[in-house]
């Protein structure tokens, strides 16, 4: 069991140096000079060579790397063009919303997806399970830019129900949420629906029902438990990447003042460093809830725990 | 035929139909026999012939949503079973009326500790007196398994074969039930530890006096501990006998020819060296004996009709038209 950790977080910081190594040679070896974006148009060349001086932008390409690895080490990913800040530092002020709409629509997704796969795999063809099916369908095909700019036009602009920018209020939540989880939700129901459905044909659940035990038993404790394996690791696995996909499209739709946007904001004004630390800590994001994904494996599997 | 106070379990033209997208399957067709009080009944017959979902009918848990007990009666301490609710269902289930599935591997919930699921017949049927942990410790010590006290705590995939068996045995048999089904127990096991099993199961009934249907495919297995045979053929029994009468004087031909097949000890009716030809699809049944094309004692009438079940002689029946005197 601790070995089998061990390995998983030693995979884990293997993937984020490997990701940090590859963003930061993209990044330079592309065409952009970072340095001619940020001067303002009438700048001398003294202006330039200073700002590549400062930057390190002189040095060899392994020294820069070699920096760069020494700076990260230290907490240190580089100073934002833009806001002549650590980028890091312009990261985590921006974080703290889309936190919040990811939890939001963490626990939409979830909990929506999960009743609606568990329902309809308890009662294949019923009402439930052809709403769900309709659903399953709409979230995977409906691109989620196409539901934000319908939402918008529906309750924003015709009902005038919901407000369609910015953050504040509740009500500003509800639309950037619908979107973002409609595609999660659509994924977890079908995947909920039919491990559930396999789960419940199968000998052990039988079984559990010779012995009498209840049926709300038989659904949760054995036929969920073991149907919950392969929807966890869509659950946190996939889900921070979708989570992140999405939130650069649902933040720049909404403006919602998070990463997303910010990051759709560098890139436009190339500042690099901070697209940079963006990609970076997504990989940390996505890398960690893999992590825990294996974790949380090893404890629901026997198999796993005694490997 | 006995009275019904001696009956623990009495089907009556009991029919189950899947209905699939391919067609209709009547799995378990027009079948009646009953079980006596601390009987044991062998029920034989080839693969898929109907003998796994006529246990799941009498448990009704026959597969959902394509199967469908659709006609009969089943009489289980002369109550109908057909006509309890679900939950009345549950009550009896894992208490008087109880199963073993027939592949302990499977059957078993991986992701469970052995002793977790020993218990639940306990737990929902309220029986816990004291220590849970110290019934299902004193279960597995019942069924053989060696030291109970640690094992209790292992996962099914600790498990050997020939131990899960006996787990699931445990499971069967934790609250003492009336009537035990007993689901191809030894097919999973190697020949040594299918005997073993096979002991444990007449010591336990010994104990108990509970009445069990034994599931087979081998003849061996039958003549070692069951009191009467059932024969089962394409979803219908075609034969009902006593133990001696059957290996003595069986009458329906496809009785004598598993019998004749099984001239070793241990050999499994799953090669049938002197019966050609396979069973018939459940989606194409023949008009008249199902088993006719494959009967060297077959005459037209066979390919016409079905046979009429005929009494023999007290407590022997067959179907087939060899005993249909007009
Ligand atoms: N879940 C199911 N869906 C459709 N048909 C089934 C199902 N289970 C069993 N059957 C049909 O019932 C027949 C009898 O199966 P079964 O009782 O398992 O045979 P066995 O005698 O080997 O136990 C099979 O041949 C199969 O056609
Ligand atoms: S009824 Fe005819 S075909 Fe069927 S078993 Fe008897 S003799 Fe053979
Ligand atoms: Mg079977």
């Amino acid at each position: 069991m601790q070995g089998y950790i061990a390995k998983r977080i030693l995979i884990a910081i293997f993937t984020i140096f490997a990701v940090m190594t590859v963003v930061f040679f993209v990044f330079r070896l592309g065409p952009a000079d970072p340095v001619a974006v940020m001067l303002s148009p009438n700048a001398t060349p003294q202006d330039a060579e200073n700002l590549t001086k400062k930057f390190g932008l002189d040095k060899p390409l392994i020294i820069q790397y070699g920096n760069f690895l020494k700076n990260v080490s230290k907490g240190d990913f580089g100073t934002s063009f833009r806001f002549n800040e650590p980028a890091l530092k312009v990261l985590f002020e921006r974080f703290p919303a889309t936190l919040k709409l990811g939890l939001a629509a963490f626990f939409v997704s979830v909990s929506m997806g999960l009743c609606l796969g568990i329902l309809s795999a308890v009662k294949p063809d019923s009402i439930i399970d052809r709403l769900g099916r309709l659903l399953a369908l709409a979230g995977m095909s409906l691109p989620s830019f196409w539901v934000g700019v319908m939402l918008i036009l529906f309750f924003g602009v015709t009902l005038r129900w919901l407000p369609i920018a910015g953050r504040g209020t509740a009500m500003h939540y509800v639309m950037p949420t619908l979107c973002m989880s409609l595609y999660p939700i659509a994924l977890i129901t079908r995947l909920s629906r039919s491990s559930m459905l396999d789960a419940l044909k199968s000998d052990y659940v039988t079984m559990a029902r010779i012995k009498g035990v209840p049926e709300f038993y038989v659904i949760m404790l054995h036929a969920f438990k073991n149907a919950a394996i392969p929807v966890i690791t869509v659950i946190f696995g996939l889900f921070g990447a979708l989570m992140v996909g999405s939130a650069v499209v649902v933040e720049y739709i909404f403006s919602w003042p998070g990463i997303g946007r910010l990051v759709m904001e560098s890139y436009f004004a190339r500042d690099y460093p901070v697209v940079q630390i963006f990609v970076i800590f997504v990989t940390f994001v996505v890398v960690s809830l893999n992590l825990i994904v294996d974790i949380v494996y090893a404890y629901i599997d026997p198999r796993i725990r005694y490997q | 035929m006995q009275t019904n106070q001696d009956n623990i379990l009495e089907l009556q033209n009991v029919t189950t139909t899947f209905f699939t997208k391919q067609g209709e399957v009547k799995a378990v067709d027009d079948v009646s026999f009953r079980v006596g009080k601390g009987e044991t009944v062998g029920l034989v017959g080839e693969s898929g012939c109907g003998k796994s979902v006529t246990s799941l009918s009498i448990m009704r848990l026959v597969p959902q949503p394509a199967g469908k007990i659709v006609s009969g009666k089943i009489l289980f301490r002369n109550e109908d079973l057909m006509q309890k609710t679900e939950e009345e269902m549950r009550h009896l289930r894992g208490d008087r009326l109880s199963m073993i599935l027939q592949d302990p591997m499977v059957a078993m919930n991986q992701l469970l500790t052995v002793g977790k699921q020993l218990g639940e017949p306990y737990v929902f049927h309220d029986k816990v007196k004291g220590s849970l942990q110290g019934m299902c410790i004193d279960l597995l010590r019942k069924v053989k398994v060696p030291a109970p006290e640690s094992r209790v705590n292992d996962y099914p995939f600790q498990f050997s074969g020939g131990m899960s068996q006996r787990a699931l045995i445990a499971m069967g048999i934790a609250n003492n039930p009336d009537l035990l089904i007993a689901d191809e127990p030894t097919t999973a096991l190697d020949v040594t530890i299918a005997t073993q099993v096979l002991k444990l199961m007449k010591e336990i009934q010994g104990e108990t006096n509970s009445s069990i249907i034994l599931i087979t495919h081998d003849l061996a297995t039958v003549a070692q501990i069951c009191t009467r045979v059932l024969v089962m053929y394409a979803g219908r029994i075609v034969e009902s006998a006593p133990i001696k009468t059957f290996y003595k004087n069986p009458a329906h031909p496809y009785s004598v020819g598993l019998i004749q097949s099984v001239p070793v000890l241990g050999r499994s009716v799953e090669r049938l060296a002197s019966i050609s030809g396979q069973p018939p699809s459940l989606f194409a049944m023949p008009e008249g004996c199902r088993f006719a094309p494959r009967c060297d004692k077959a005459h037209k009438k066979c390919f016409k009709a079905y046979p009429p079940k005929t009494q023999l002689e007290d407590d022997h029946s067959a179907a087939c038209w060899l005993y249909v005197k007009d």
